[in-house]
């Protein structure tokens, strides 16, 4: 067969062709990739928060206070002990909550406990609370993010 | 009749421009099979008709309501409290978009055992179960705009769900909530995906899939192979199907009315993102199945998170699903195999209501 003697140039055009399509597509996908990836939240700059005074917290009870942009469980043990804790459910990000009558975390979403020191004891949850410093300075309660 | 006659001059200068004379026509000599399981074929069409309420009912909803933190669940108080007619548009959204995924999957199941999906029907199932997928969008997405305790969590847990995917989950989980955590940046996202970007590309897909079943017509049932021509007996599209369908959906109309008045659907407790999550959280009733399932999984599963492993059978379990007339080649050749094929499904069903059924005696 004779060769087209215009393969050669054809070719060059669909090459062009095809890669200005592609350059296209991408200069439409790439800005609307962009504009719907989020801008990262400024938040960080949290590092401890006043949960309220101690004599607010009867012995063998929890509160969620605002951590941040976070939710945390500040917990009084029965022996009038401090703990806290990032309040979010290592399973699927639902917020946990103090159980005085089983003293225990746990998440309503999908049964999940852990014991008083957040470590996960039964149910999905795969690894343990993430823990928060208290400190009690003249009866009010400062917890932060330990270092 | 003066009516009459400037009907007839109406249609007369339509028909003359498009040939609605050729349409009618052509859904007069469109036969649908008449079989012991032809009410089956009905809810397609009920899932359609369902729909056109939803769009309905949607843009009476979008009115009044109020996307934002601050003001979703305010105003759906408002339309509920205030608003003539408003708790009926409402429960009609509500109860139409929980009937209609119903009967999308029991028009998938119908497909389903009846073979429909065969050649040359492969693209009709495809199209189907695409659209499936959008149903269950628009529930998921739906779910969170009142922006109440229920919605708030199941959102928070479904959406966490896609970050347990390996490299990217972080990433698809911040596009999805339009940040790390579920906030009002992320009802404005699923406020835009629910009323915009869903519904155009259904109305593309849905358009796309009727115009196969046009194409293609009704498919007939398997015991019709061995029937001799005479036997096979069948009614014209048009006028007795759809006069038989527009029945059906007058029949679903009631039905959704009934079940608005007399059970209409609570607000619930506005969401607070800094609350803990109350007891009893639980997903809408079409994804009960896979939250139950996933309950059941232990925290790891040799090295990897049980999470994941659940996330990735079902995935699986959905491509093999939705590219069944692919590999589903043993029509006619091995009636044992093609058996595997329905006792599959039976176990699919069963699976679904026991987990489903598990899922509700459990919360």
């Amino acid at each position: 067969m004779p060769q087209d003697p215009n393969s050669g140039r054809r070719q060059f055009l669909n090459y062009i062709l095809g890669g200005g399509s592609l350059t296209f597509l991408a200069s439409i996908f790439y800005p609307v990739l962009k504009f719907l990836t989020p801008p990262a939240a400024n938040d960080a700059a949290v590092t401890a928060v006043d949960a309220g005074k101690s004599d607010d917290f009867p012995n063998d009870s929890g509160k969620i206070i605002k951590f941040g942009s976070k939710p945390a469980l500040v917990i009084r043990d029965k022996a009038g002990e401090f703990k806290a804790f990032i309040a979010v459910c290592s399973h699927l990000d639902c917020t946990v909550q103090y159980l005085a009558k089983d003293r225990v975390i746990w998440c309503a979403c999908h049964n999940g406990k852990y014991d008083l020191n957040g470590i996960n004891i039964s149910g999905p949850p795969p690894r343990p609370l993430l823990p928060l410093k208290v400190n009690i300075q003249q009866g009010t309660i400062f917890i932060s993010k330990e270092a | 009749m003066p009516l009459k006659k400037y009907y007839d001059q109406a249609y007369g200068w339509v028909n003359e421009r498009i040939d609605v004379d050729g349409i009618i026509g052509f859904m007069r000599h469109k036969e649908v099979p008449i079989s012991t399981h032809s009410i089956w074929y009905y809810f397609g069409g009920i899932s359609l008709f369902l729909f056109l309420v939803q769009v309905t009912s949607g843009i009476l909803l979008l009115m009044y309501y109020r996307p934002g933190p601050e003001s979703s669940y305010e105003s759906l108080q408002f339309l509920v409290s205030k608003v003539h007619f408003g708790w009926l548009v409402r429960d009609l959204h509500s109860w139409s978009a929980n009937l209609m995924v119903l009967c999308v999957f029991i028009h998938m199941f119908s497909v389903f055992f009846m073979k429909s999906y065969r050649k040359p029907r492969e693209m009709t199932w495809m199209s189907g179960m695409v659209l499936l997928g959008l149903c269950l969008g628009f529930g998921f997405s739906g779910y969170l705009l009142p922006w109440n305790e229920l919605s708030f969590f199941a959102t928070k847990v479904g959406t966490d769900m896609a970050g347990s995917l390996p490299a990217v989950g972080d990433f698809i989980v911040r596009v999805i909530r339009g940040g790390p955590d579920v906030t009002g940046a992320t009802l404005s996202r699923f406020f835009g995906i629910h009323v915009a970007v869903l519904p155009g590309i259904f109305t593309l897909v849905l358009a796309f899939h009727l115009f196969l079943l046009q194409r293609q017509g009704m498919s007939q049932p398997l015991s019709w192979d061995k029937l001799p021509a005479g036997e096979k007996k069948t009614m014209p599209f048009f006028p007795n199907f759809v006069l038989r369908e527009l029945m059906f959906w007058m029949f679903a109309l009631a039905v959704i009315n009934a079940l608005a008045v007399f059970f209409p659907w609570e607000l619930g407790v506005k969401a607070d993102p800094f609350a803990s999550a109350p007891a009893g959280i639980k997903p809408e009733w079409y994804f009960m199945f896979m939250f139950q399932t996933l309950k059941f999984l232990p925290p790891t599963i040799g090295s990897i998170e049980g999470e994941l492993v659940g996330l990735a059978v079902f995935s699986l379990g959905g491509l093999l699903w939705l590219t069944l007339p692919l590999w589903d080649r043993w029509t006619g050749t091995d009636a044992a195999k093609a058996r595997y094929i329905s006792w599959i499904g039976v176990a699919i069903v069963g699976f679904i209501i026991v987990m489903t059924m598990i899922g509700y005696a459990l919360s």
